[in-house]
C-alpha cells in the first residue's frame, strides 16, 4: 500500500532554501590551491653537476600566477615570521648576486651531459692494452693500534712496491673490458681509500692518469679521457672532503666559503703534504693530472692559491708533447677551473692561445708518422679534437663579453680558416653570436680546404646554431640557399640526413610551405636510393618532429604535397607508429576547432588506421590505451555541422577501421548516441519523418556495436545509455530491446570483475547498476503485446536467480529499493516523465487492476525481504539483521501509506526487530522518532502520532 | 732561541730518584763513502763527530714524585760551544746534522736508570745578505758540448733559462726552456735535482753526488719556439741551505737531462745555491 503523494508540493517543501550566492573573487575551490613558493632555490654555486635547468623561470605557470599570494595559509605563515623570511630572502639574493658574478650558473652546459655523447661517439674495435704498475699485493691489514712508526714504515714500503712494482700488462683488451677494467680501478681507489690506505690510493691515481699518456688506439683516446677523468675527479673529492672533515672544530664544520686562516694546522700540514708528495712524482702527465684533481684543496692553503697554480699547471702543459694529449689536458684544467674557480678566466683565454700556437703540430712529422702507423685518416684524427675544443671555447665563451668572442675568432681566422677551429667555435659560441655572422661563417666554411675537417659537420653546426637563434632578417633566405647547395651536394646519405635533420628546422622556423615542401622533397630523393632511410629512422622522425612543431596548422600541414609521400618512408612498423603517434599529439594539443576538410580526415584516418593496425595480442595494455586516446581524440574532433547524416557515415567507417580498439568503439557509441540527442535538440524533440528514420540508424549502430565489447560492464551501462536515448527519441520499440539486452545479460556478471588491474568484487557495481536501470524502468512504458511491468518482472526474476555472494545482503538492498520503484509507480503522476513519451501513468490512468498487479509484486517482494530478516538470526549475522530492518523500516516510513493497519503493524515489528538485540544505533533510533513525531504535525499525518506512540525507544542500558 | 716543553712522568706509585736531568746535544756525523776512500777505511776511518752543542741541566733534585701524572716543564737557551755555527738539521747520506734531548732519572742502586731520547729540528734563520738574483741563461747547441762521441751529431739549439742561481727554500725551482730548433724528435726532458756531499778529513777529502728528484717536464715532440715551464719543488727533507764549512760541504746541482728519440742524451749541468729566508 503506496501512500500517494503530490510530487510537486513535496518538492517545493523539500527544496532546499536557495541562497543567493555571492560569485565575487571567492569561490570555494580556489584557495586550496598552493602558491608556488616563492624562495627558489637557487643553484648551489659551482654546480657544473646539475643538470636541471631553472625553467621555471622564463615558463609562467597559470595556476600560480593567478592565484600568487592567495593562499591564507602561506600569507598568514609569511605575516608569522617576516624575520626568516627576510633573511632567507637576503641570503638567496646575496646568493644569486654571488652567482652572478662568479659562480656557474645553471645555464652552463655540465660537463656531465658532454660525457656521456663522448662514451657513445668514440669508440673502437681494436684491442686495447693497459699498463700498470701496482705494487704486489701484501697482507697490508694494519693491526689496530699500530705503532705510528709501524704506519710509517708500511708506507714507506709501499711507496718502494711503486717504484720497482711488478709491472702488470694487459693485453687484448675489447673496449668493454677495457671500461670495466677501469671501473674496477675506480673502485679499489674507494676502497683503499676507505681502508686507510692512502698511498695505495695516490698509486692507482697516478698509475690511471699515465694511461692517458698512452695515444695507442688513437681514436678510442676521448673515451679514455672521460673514464679516467672520472678516476681523478673522485679521488680529488675524497682528498677535499677529508681535509675538510679534519677542519671541524668542536662538531663546526667549516662554512662553504672559509677562509684558509680557520684552516687548522694539522689540516693545512696534510694538504701541504699531498702537495709535496704529487710535485715529487717523475712523470709529467700524471704529474700534471693529479695536481689538477686536487686543485680545490688549494683553498685550505691561501686566498690566492688557486690563482695562482692555474697559469703554472697551464704553462706545464706546453711540455706535453703529443697535441691530442696536450689539448685534453687543457680541457680538464678548464673543467676544473671552472668548478674550483670560475671567476679565473684568464687562465681559460691563456690555454686557449697556447693550443692555438701548438695548432701547427697537429699537421706535424711526428703526429703524421703516428697515425700512418695506426692507419687513421686526417678527418677521423681531426674529429677527435673536437669535444676538447668545444669544452675550451665553452669555457671561454661563458658570459664572455662580445669583444672577447670577436677577438678569438680573429685569431681562429689567422689560422687560415681552420675548419677544426670553426666547428668549434659553432659549437661552443653563444648562438645569437654565431647566427648574427651567418654569412661570414658559410663564406668561412666554403674558403676550408677539403682535405681536413668533414665539411658537413661544419654545416651542422652552423644550422644547430641558426635553429637556436635567427639570423638577421635579410640574410635568412641566402643562408638557406648558400647551404642546401652544399648539403644536396652530399654524397653519403648518413652526412646528408645528419646536416638535413638540423636545416629542417631552420627552414620550418622561418620559411613558408613552399620551401618546406621542397626541403622535404629533397631529403626524400636523397634517401630513397638504396633504401636509405632504413638507417636513418631517428633523424626522419626528428624531422617530422620539427615539421610539426613549427606548422601546427593541420590543413597546412597536409597541403605540403611532399608530407604524406616522406611519411611513406618509415616502413618500419614501430617507429611508423611513433610518428603517427607524434602527428596524432600535435593535432590533438592544437586544433581548436573541430574540422571536416576531407584533406585532413582522410589523411589522419590512415594515420590513426596505421596506429590501430599496429596492435596485435603482443601490445601492451598502456600502449592500447594511448592509443585509444589519440584515435578518441581525434573522433571528437570531426564534427560535419549540420550534416548528420555524413557524420554518422563517418562513425561508420571509423567502427570499422578501428574494431580491435574497444575504447574507441565505446567513443563510438557515446558520439552516436549524441549525434541522436543533437538531432532531437535540433527538432525541438519532434522529429520528423526523415529525423525518425535517421535516429532509428544512430540507435541501430548502438545496438549492434556494443555486443562486440568485452568489459560486461561497459555493455550494461552502455545499454542502458543508450535505452534511454532511444527513449527519449521515441524509438519505444528500440529501446525495449536494450532494456531486455541488459536485462538478459545480468546473470553473466561475473563475481569479480578486474578494475585497474585487480580483481574486486563485483556487487558494488552491479547494485549501482540496477539502482539505476529501475530508476529508468520508471518511465519506461509497457509494451502492449507483454504483461504488465515485464522488464520489472524480468529483472526481478534475474535477480532472484542471480547467485550473490553468501553473507551479502545485496540482494535484499536491491529488493527494498525495488519497493521505492513500485511506490512511486503506483502514483497517479510519475515523478519524472521523457518528454513525448507516454509512461505507465498516463497508459494505465490509475487502473485498479494495474495497482493490483503492483501490490502482488510488493506483497512477493516483501516476503522475500521478510524471510531474508528471518535468516539473520543468528548471532553473528544480528547486527546485520538490525541494519536491514531499520532500511526497510525507513522505506515503509517514507513511501508507504502507514494508515493501513498491516503495514503498520509490520513497521512496528520491524522497528522492535531493529532494537531487539542492542545493535540498534540509540542515536539513530532517537533521530527517527523525532522525525515521525514531526511529521505527525503536518496534516493529514495525524496518524503518524499514533505510530510513534507505538515505538518504544530501548535504551542501551 | 729558546727551546721549551715539558716532561711529563706517569706512574702508579710515587716515584723515588735519585734526580732528574735533561741534556741538549747536537752533532755533525761524518760518513766517508767507500766509493771514494776504500771499504776499510771507510768503515774505520769515520771521521769523529763534531759536537756542535751539548749542555745539562739538573730538573728536579733527588726526591720523591708523586703517583700519577707530573708535568715539570722547562726552557733551555740554545747557546753554541765556542766559536760553533749551529747549523740546520739535515739527515743526508755522508752527513748528518742531528740535534737530540735526552732526559735521565736516575735511581737508586736497585733500579735502573729511566733515559729516554727525542730528536728536535733546527731550521736556521734567514741568511742575511748576499742574495743576488742572478739569472741564468744558457744556450746548448752542438758546438757548446763536450764529449760528443757520436759521428752524427744533429742541429739543435736549446735556450735555457733559469730565474736564478740562488733559490730560496720552500720556494720552488723555477725557470724556462725553450726549444728553439731540433732536427730530432724530443722524446723527454727531465731535470735532475743531484746533492753533492764533500766529507773533509786527513786524509783528504770525499765527495759524492746523489740524485735526490728526478721530475720530467717534457713528454713527447714538444713544439718549437714555445717556452716550457721548468718547475721544481724542493724535496722537503733531503734539501737544506747550502752549507760550506772547514769540514764538509752539502751543495746543489741541477742538471737538465734532454732525451732525443733514438736514445742521445744532453745533459747540462747547473750548480744551485740554496738558502733559507
Amino acid at each position: 500500500h503506496a501512500r500517494s503523494r503530490n510530487y510537486v508540493s513535496e518538492s517545493e517543501v523539500c527544496k532546499l532554501e536557495s541562497v543567493p550566492l555571492d560569485f565575487g573573487d571567492y569561490h570555494p575551490l580556489k584557495p586550496i590551491t598552493v602558491t608556488e613558493s616563492k624562495t627558489k632555490k637557487m643553484n648551489r654555486k659551482g654546480s657544473t653537476s646539475s643538470t636541471s635547468s631553472s625553467s621555471s623561470s622564463s615558463v609562467m605557470d597559470p595556476l600560480s600566477s593567478v592565484l600568487d599570494g592567495t593562499d591564507p595559509l602561506s600569507l598568514f605563515a609569511a605575516a608569522a615570521d617576516p624575520v626568516t623570511t627576510t633573511a632567507a630572502m637576503d641570503s638567496t639574493r646575496k646568493k644569486r648576486d654571488k652567482d652572478d658574478s662568479s659562480a656557474v650558473g645553471s645555464d652552463f652546459e655540465p660537463w656531465s651531459s658532454k660525457r656521456g655523447e663522448i662514451l657513445a661517439r668514440y669508440t673502437t674495435t681494436e684491442k686495447l692494452s693497459i699498463n700498470l704498475y701496482m705494487g704486489s699485493e701484501k697482507g697490508k691489514a694494519t693491526t689496530a693500534g699500530s705503532a705510528v712508526s709501524e704506519k710509517v714504515r708500511t708506507r714507506l714500503e709501499e711507496l718502494d712496491d711503486l717504484e720497482e712494482g711488478s709491472q702488470k700488462e694487459l693485453l687484448n683488451l675489447t673496449q668493454q673490458d677495457y671500461m670495466n677494467r677501469i671501473e674496477e680501478l675506480n673502485q679499489s681507489l674507494k676502497d683503499a681509500w676507505s681502508s686507510d690506505q692512502k698511498v695505495k690510493a695516490l698509486k692507482i691515481v697516478i698509475q690511471c692518469s699515465k694511461l692517458l699518456s698512452d695515444t695507442t688506439v688513437i681514436q678510442f683516446y676521448p673515451s679514455k679521457f672521460v673514464l679516467i677523468t672520472d678516476i681523478l675527479d673522485t679521488f680529488g673529492k675524497l682528498v677535499y672532503e677529508r681535509i675538510l672533515s679534519m677542519c671541524v672544530d668542536n662538531r663546526v664544520s667549516l662554512p662553504d666559503n672559509f677562509s684558509p686562516e680557520s684552516v687548522n694546522d694539522t689540516a693545512k700540514e696534510t694538504c701541504l703534504n699531498w702537495f709535496f708528495k704529487i710535485a715529487s712524482i717523475r712523470e709529467l702527465i700524471p704529474r700534471f693530472y693529479v695536481e689538477a684533481a686536487i686543485l680545490k684543496c688549494n683553498k685550505f692553503l691561501s686566498k690566492t692559491g688557486i690563482s695562482e697554480c692555474l697559469p703554472r699547471l697551464t704553462s706545464m702543459i706546453r711540455g706535453i708533447g703529443d697535441p691530442l694529449v696536450a689539448v685534453y689536458a687543457r680541457a680538464y684544467l678548464c673543467r676544473v677551473g671552472m668548478e674550483v674557480a670560475p671567476q679565473l678566466k684568464e687562465s681559460l683565454n691563456k690555454n686557449f692561445f697556447d693550443f692555438l700556437l701548438t695548432f701547427k703540430q697537429i699537421h706535424g712529422d711526428t703526429v703524421q708518422n703516428q697515425l700512418v702507423v695506426q692507419g687513421v685518416e686526417i678527418p677521423l684524427y681531426l674529429t677527435l679534437y673536437s669535444p676538447a675544443i668545444d669544452w675550451i671555447l665553452q669555457c671561454i665563451a661563458y658570459r664572455a663579453p662580445e669583444v672577447l668572442l670577436t677577438e678569438m675568432m680573429e685569431r681562429c681566422k689567422k689560422l687560415g680558416n681552420n675548419a677544426l677551429l670553426l666547428n668549434s667555435v659553432m659549437s661552443a659560441f653563444r648562438a645569437e653570436f654565431i647566427a648574427a655572422r651567418s654569412m661570414d661563417f658559410i663564406g668561412m666554411i666554403k674558403e676550408c680546404d677539403e682535405s681536413g675537417f668533414p665539411k658537413h659537420l661544419l654545416f651542422r653546426s652552423l644550422g644547430l646554431n641558426l635553429a637556436l637563434a635567427d639570423p638577421p632578417e635579410n640574410d635568412r633566405l641566402q643562408i638557406l640557399n648558400e647551404a642546401w647547395k652544399v648539403i644536396t651536394k652530399l654524397k653519403n646519405p648518413q652526412d646528408y640526413i645528419n646536416c638535413a635533420e638540423v636545416w629542417v628546422e631552420y627552414t620550418c622556423k622561418h620559411f613558408t610551405k613552399r620551401e618546406v615542401n621542397t626541403v622535404l622533397a629533397d631529403v626524400i630523393k636523397h634517401m630513397t636510393p638504396d633504401r636509405a632511410f632504413e638507417d636513418a629512422y631517428p633523424q626522419l622522425q626528428s624531422i617530422i618532429q620539427k615539421v610539426i612543431t613549427y606548422i601546427y596548422d593541420f590543413s597546412l600541414l597536409f597541403s605540403v604535397e611532399k608530407f604524406l609521400p616522406f611519411l611513406d618512408m618509415f616502413q618500419k612498423e614501430s617507429v611508423r607508429v611513433e610518428v603517427c603517434k607524434c602527428i596524432m599529439e600535435s593535432f590533438i594539443k592544437h586544433e581548436q576547432e573541430s574540422t571536416k576538410d576531407p584533406v585532413i580526415l582522410n589523411a589522419l584516418l590512415h594515420i590513426c588506421k596505421t596506429m590501430h593496425d599496429s596492435v596485435n595480442a603482443l601490445t601492451l595494455e598502456d600502449e592500447k590505451r594511448m592509443l585509444a586516446a589519440l584515435i578518441n581524440g581525434f573522433i571528437k574532433m570531426v564534427s560535419f555541422g549540420r550534416d548528420f547524416e555524413q557524420q554518422l557515415s563517418f562513425y561508420v567507417e571509423a567502427r570499422s577501421m578501428f574494431c580491435n580498439l574497444e575504447p574507441v568503439l565505446v567513443q563510438l557509441i557515446h558520439s552516436v548516441n549524441q549525434l541522436a540527442m543533437e538531432t532531437r535538440k535540433v527538432m525541438k524533440g519532434n522529429h520528423s519523418r526523415k529525423t525518425a528514420a535517421f535516429v532509428r540508424a544512430c540507435v541501430a549502430f548502438c545496438f549492434i556495436t556494443i555486443p562486440s565489447l568485452s568489459s560486461i560492464f561497459t555493455r550494461l551501462n552502455l545499454y542502458l545509455h543508450s535505452g534511454q536515448v532511444a527513449l527519449a527519441n521515441q524509438c519505444l520499440s528500440q529501446a525495449d530491446a536494450f532494456f531486455k539486452a541488459a536485462v538478459s545479460l545480468v546473470p553473466e556478471v561475473p563475481k569479480m570483475i578486474s578494475v585497474d588491474g585487480k580483481m574486486r568484487p563485483s556487487d558494488a557495481f552491479l547494485l549501482e547498476f540496477l539502482c539505476n536501470f529501475f530508476s529508468t524502468l520508471l518511465v519506461v512504458p509497457d509494451h502492449p503485446e507483454q504483461g504488465v511491468l515485464f522488464l520489472v518482472r524480468g529483472l526481478l526474476n534475474v535477480i532472484q536467480d542471480y547467485t550473490w555472494e553468501d553473507n551479502s545482503d545485496d540482494k535484499v538492498r536491491i529488493y527494498t529499493n525495488v519497493l521505492h520503484l513500485l511506490s512511486a509507480m503506483t502514483q497517479e503522476a510519475y515523478i519524472y516523465h521523457v518528454d513525448k513519451v507516454d509512461s505507465n501513468d498516463t497508459l494505465y490512468g490509475g487502473d485498479s487492476k494495474f495497482l493490483a498487479e503492483i501490490n502482488k509484486l510488493c506483497e512477493t517482494v516483501i516476503a522475500q525481504i521478510l524471510d531474508h530478516l528471518k535468516t539473520l538470526g543468528k548471532e553473528e549475522t544480528l547486527k546485520r539483521q538490525s541494519q536491514l530492518a531499520l532500511y526497510f523500516f525507513n522505506t515503509i516510513l517514507a513511501h508507504g501509506d502507514l494508515r493501513n493497519n498491516k503495514l503498520n503493524q509490520l513497521s512496528v515489528n520491524l522497528w522492535n526487530l531493529a532494537q531487539k538485540h542492542g545493535f540498534a544505533d540509540t542515536k539513530t533510533m532517537v533521530k527517527t522518532l523525532e522525525y515521525i513525531k514531526r511529521r505527525s504535525k503536518q496534516p493529514e499525518m495525524s496518524h503518524f502520532t499514533d505510530l510513534a506512540l507505538r515505538l518504544p525507544l530501548q535504551s542501551r542500558t | 732561541e729558546v727551546l721549551s716543553g715539558v716532561v711529563v712522568i706517569t706512574s702508579k706509585d710515587t716515584v723515588q730518584h735519585q734526580g732528574i736531568s735533561l741534556t741538549m746535544e747536537g752533532s755533525v756525523n761524518l760518513q766517508l763513502s767507500a766509493k771514494s776512500v776504500g771499504v776499510f777505511e771507510a768503515f774505520y776511518n769515520s771521521v769523529k763527530p763534531i759536537q756542535i752543542i751539548n749542555s745539562t741541566i739538573e730538573m728536579v733534585k733527588p726526591g720523591k714524585l708523586p703517583s700519577g701524572k707530573t708535568e715539570i716543564p722547562f726552557e733551555f737557551p740554545l747557546h753554541v760551544k765556542g766559536n760553533k755555527v749551529l747549523y740546520e738539521t739535515y739527515h743526508g747520506v755522508f752527513v748528518n746534522i742531528q740535534y737530540t734531548l735526552r732526559c735521565d732519572m736516575r735511581r737508586s742502586l736497585l733500579a735502573k736508570d729511566l733515559t729516554k731520547t727525542c730528536e728536535f729540528i733546527v731550521h736556521s734563520l734567514s741568511q742575511k745578505g748576499k742574495l743576488m738574483p742572478s739569472p741564468v741563461d744558457f744556450t746548448i747547441t752542438p758546438e757548446t758540448l763536450q764529449n760528443v762521441k757520436e759521428v752524427k751529431v744533429f742541429f739543435f739549439i736549446l735556450n735555457l733559462m733559469l730565474v736564478s742561481k740562488n733559490f730560496i727554500i720552500p720556494q720552488p725551482l723555477t725557470g724556462e726552456l725553450v726549444v728553439e730548433n731540433a732536427e730530432a724528435a724530443v722524446k723527454s726532458i727531465e731535470l735532475q735535482l743531484v746533492r753533492v756531499e764533500t766529507c773533509g778529513c786527513a786524509e783528504g777529502y770525499a765527495r759524492d753526488a746523489t740524485e735526490i728528484q728526478n721530475i720530467q717536464i717534457a713528454d713527447g715532440d714538444v713544439c718549437r719556439g714555445l717556452p716550457i715551464p721548468i718547475y721544481m719543488v724542493f724535496p722537503r727533507l733531503f734539501t737544506c741551505p747550502t752549507l760550506e764549512t772547514t769540514n764538509f760541504k752539502v751543495e746543489f746541482e741541477v742538471n737538465i737531462v734532454v732525451l732525443l728519440h733514438d736514445d742521445h742524451l744532453i745533459t747540462e749541468n747547473f750548480p744551485l745555491k740554496l738558502c733559507r729566508m
